[in-house]
């Protein structure tokens, strides 16, 4: 560490247990955060064991982990993953999440990749330092390495007898070990943290109102912020009227061009001066409206044209079919739509460092942002995460970080901006929208014969360091700009083998709100479009839906998802409806299927509906869901993970859409963009597969994606209707049921 | 500045307020420090800010400081502790019923005031008690069945 460095992170501590010092209550740092000498910290390299372990002299032992807890539970998953390969009680193990000044950067906890990158990382340097620690014991006792093994936080002999103590093995000292990545893990085998349901260590003060969460946390001196967003998208102002807030306590406006925030030593105060100034705004009328957006995704212009996938030749495999049909499927702009709207605290009252607290999914990547656009050196930013809302991708944290570094700086004081429920609905980051049309075919003999997808989606913009943020572009900082999405094009074509494939995308440039990462981005919609089309050709041929996707399929783990997802629900083989049927209330069951980005986690749903024809409300009765992440490291939190992941789907499929005109959102609360409510929750049955051999793989998004189509399959065995514009509003159903 | 004195969790605390209109969400959790109860909507849409009031579970952001006076206020913060939980909080711990956990006072506190008003409540009673409580994680059937196991709980303690 350099000097500089090493006094940039002291004088952080000092900062830190400065504020902590004089806390009114209720308010602090978590004290876990606090304790951690940051001159102890000497490396947070990600190659490096020492960057991951601090081994105290009393024997516990502080994890430092760059992923973050948004709720999955990885607060108990990683533990659990070290202390089996350290050979440790897991309550001996305190996890520190997302602290730049503290944990390394192990990129943003994104793309379901907290256990199956950031968690295998950790048990890596965990095997390592297992095996140096039997190595330096091996000689203190003069035996054989090989017969050592760390058990409960010592060095034994494996035939029993005294032991040394890791922190008497090394004390305070540093491993100073690069991983290494032959360090040999244990045999799943021997297991005795990893597989079994703990507990997360966050519930207790979650539900008792003790956790410190990120709109909790508050610091002394600090002024509480409310941005004024534009009145349309792109608006400037034209003039404010200060004055409206004069009678207002303390209240006044900052204003860095068009970035317009009020500041307020009351909460209440800076809350109702947002709403009580004046100011004008330009009117812009430059967004699409969100009834546009799908002719727009068909027509363009495109950016380029890419052919993802080519297998075969599918002109020559469509004009052989016997059989063949083509869909398109729409997919609207959603929100992340989070329980408690942004907030963040900064503090760079002195112009010269920033301390940020933010829920950011991506503190390190946050942290270079915040130097690049707030003119200060990378070294004297320190993010620290603290837990927000759940966000399920990138939603307005980042934002709001920037925003409260904005008004600190420029008043000098530590800052809280909260943004209001309006804020996140209309600004947050959106889900971006898809459409995806395919034409396939089948062969006398039932089988899928070739598959053309073609999509119409926008691309990510190269090398785009951050998604422009809304408080630097109002403000006139330069950012690079363009477009972020995820990686939104996977999983498009069919898992089921087919002599012609082809998958091509029309890239667009730009998008109609400005998009970022939303859960399993992209994967949903072409599992919805995918998967829909399969059962439409399953339909075509004549055979069962489940029949007809085993028929093509050579992976054990895939068709094993298949059969117990039937078993799960209680398959019944069938011919789907051909024509309406009578009555109102019509029963029908569908099925989906996904292996992850073709790679990861194997999903199985299948589930019952109720549709009523009349007033088009689908009801669904009971999910079944057959799930296959490889290892499971804490069954419990899988489950969870699941459960969302099926809910969560479940209420974009059948309630989201954002809506906007052509200045601004209009789905501005929970009754423009309802989601998903207790009395709409279907039965849920899962079967976790445990492959205790294999890899651990993400649980955070598979299961999000055959929701779609699996509903939609059995809305087509209820009552005939294919619905392939989502959401299934009972307004939609009416559109789609008119048209049989 | 108007001062307010309110009962909270059985205790008298004098809250100093600028504006009458203020919101009670506010001055617990700036004045009083109890942050238990979130801000999630400020439109009594979402249930995340719910208290007790007088026994009813109510949305503190749309309820104002002036509108509580002589009222008996509960937050989150009295009905028990990670040390001593009530039922509800013990039966939300057992069902591991929180993700992000945003939402899980507004589900503590309306589920609290249904057992205590139906001590028998069903499965439907409790969806029904929650129906305007939104959560966003899916956290939605380990909160229905810590309902149930705080019911069962409830009802063995009174009947021993």
């Amino acid at each position: 560490m350099s000097a500089l460095l090493s006094s940039a992170r002291r004088s952080f501590l000092k900062h830190t247990l400065q504020s902590v010092g004089v806390l009114t209550i209720g308010f602090q740092l978590p004290s876990v955060h606090a304790q951690i000498p940051l001159a102890t910290r000497s490396t947070l390299d990600v190659n490096e064991v020492d960057g991951y372990f601090s081994i105290h002299a009393d024997g516990r032992i502080t994890l430092y982990c760059g992923k973050v807890d948004l709720g999955q539970g990885i607060r108990i998953a990683i533990p659990q993953m070290a202390a089996e390969e350290l050979g440790i009680d897991v309550a001996k193990i305190q996890m520190i999440d997302g602290d730049t000044a503290l944990t390394p950067d192990q990129g943003p906890t994104a793309g379901s990749s907290g256990i199956m990158r950031g968690g295998v990382q950790i048990r890596q340097a965990a095997a390592t330092a297992r095996q140096a620690l039997i190595a330096v014991a091996a000689t203190q006792m003069n035996v054989p390495i090989d017969s050592l093994d760390a058990i409960d936080g010592e060095v034994r002999p494996i035939v029993g007898g005294k032991g040394i103590a890791f922190q008497n093995l090394i004390g305070n000292q540093q491993f100073k070990l690069k991983i290494d990545s032959k360090a040999k893990l244990r045999n799943p085998n021997t297991y005795r943290y990893v597989g079994k349901g703990l507990p997360r260590p966050d519930v207790p003060a979650k539900v008792t109102g003790t956790h410190v969460y990120m709109q909790d946390f508050s610091l002394p001196g600090m002024l509480h912020a409310r941005v004024i967003r534009p009145q349309s998208v792109g608006s400037r102002i034209i003039s404010v009227d200060e004055s409206s807030i004069k009678r207002i306590g303390k209240a006044r406006i900052v204003r860095i061009e068009d970035f317009l925030a009020v500041v307020a030593e009351d909460e209440w105060d800076a809350q109702r001066a947002s709403v009580a100034l004046k100011v004008q705004w330009s009117l812009e009328k430059n967004l699409l409206g969100h009834a546009g957006v799908k002719d727009w995704l068909r027509k363009g212009p495109f950016e380029s044209t890419q052919t993802i996938m080519k297998k075969g030749d599918v002109q020559q495999g469509l004009s052989q079919s016997t059989q063949k049909i083509q869909a398109s499927y729409y997919w609207p702009v959603q929100s992340h739509a989070s329980m408690g709207p942004s907030c963040a605290v900064a503090d760079l009252s002195d112009g010269q460092q920033a301390v940020v607290w933010s829920a950011s999914q991506a503190t390190h990547r946050l942290r270079g942002i915040i130097a690049r656009l707030m003119a200060i050196p990378n070294d004297k930013v320190r993010v620290i995460y603290l837990d927000g809302a759940g966000c399920y991708g990138m939603n307005g944290h980042d934002d709001a970080s920037l925003d409260a570094a904005l008004i600190s700086k420029a008043i000098g004081k530590p800052v809280r901006v909260q943004w209001t429920r309006q804020d996140e609905n209309i600004w947050d980051p959106k889900g971006p929208p898809q459409l995806i049309d395919i034409e396939g075919g089948v062969s006398a003999d039932g089988k899928i014969a070739a598959w053309k997808t073609v999509m119409f989606i926008p691309k990510a913009t190269a090398q785009l360091p951050n998604i422009p943020l809304l408080g630097p572009q109002s403000a006139g900082i330069k950012q690079p700009m363009g477009i972020s999405t995820g990686l939104i094009s996977q999983n498009g074509n069919p898992p089921y083998s087919t002599p012609h494939v082809e998958v091509s995308a029309n890239w667009h440039k730009d998008a109609p709100l400005r998009p970022s990462n939303i859960r399993a981005p992209g994967k949903i919609a072409n599992c919805f479009a995918v998967e829909s089309f399969t059962d439409e050709l399953s339909h075509l041929a004549g055979v069962d839906p489940l029949e007809f996707r085993l028929q093509g399929m050579s992976d054990a783990r895939g068709i094993e998802i298949i059969q117990r997802t039937s078993k799960l629900i209680g398959w019944k083989k069938r011919n789907t409806p051909v024509t309406k049927r009578s009555g109102t209330q019509l029963k029908g069951r569908g099925m989906a299927y996904m292996h992850y980005k073709g790679n990861e986690t194997y999903v199985g749903v299948a589930m019952d509906v109720v549709v009523n024809t009349q007033t088009g409300v689908i009801q669904v009765k009971r999910i079944a869901c057959a799930h296959d992440c490889g290892l499971i490291i804490n069954p419990d939190g899988t489950q969870a993970q699941v459960e969302g992941n099926l809910l969560q789907t479940l209420s974009r499929t059948l309630h989201e859409e954002v809506k906007f005109d052509k200045s601004q959102v209009t789905s501005s609360n929970w009754a423009t963009y309802p989601i998903l409510t207790f009395p709409q929750v279907p039965e849920i049955l899962i079967d976790l597969i445990d492959r205790p051999f294999e890899p651990p793989l993400g649980a955070g998004e598979a299961a999000a994606t055959p929701i779609p189509a699996a509903l939609a399959n059995a809305v087509f065995d209820a009552c005939g209707v294919r619905m392939r514009t989502a959401p299934f509003t009972p307004a939609q159903f009416k559109i789609d049921w008119s048209t049989i | 500045m108007p001062s307010y004195q309110l009962n909270v969790n059985g205790q008298i605390k004098t809250v100093q307020v600028s504006d009458p209109q203020q919101p009670l969400l506010y001055a617990l959790r700036n004045s009083l420090g109890l942050t238990g109860a979130k801000y999630g909507c400020g439109l009594g849409q979402c249930g995340a800010c719910t208290v007790h009031i007088d026994g009813r579970a109510s949305r503190s952001c749309v309820v104002t400081v002036s509108q509580v006076v002589n009222k008996k206020i509960t937050t989150i913060e009295g009905l028990g502790t990670p040390e001593k939980p009530h039922p509800i909080q013990a039966a939300f711990i057992a069902e591991q019923a929180a993700q992000c956990g945003y939402c899980a006072n507004g589900m503590v506190m309306t589920c609290a005031t249904l057992l205590s008003q139906k001590p028998n409540a069903s499965l439907d009673d409790a969806k029904s008690a929650l129906k305007n409580n939104l959560c966003r994680c899916g956290t939605h059937h380990r909160i229905e069945r810590a309902v149930m196991r705080a019911k069962d709980e409830m009802k063995t303690r009174n009947s021993a």
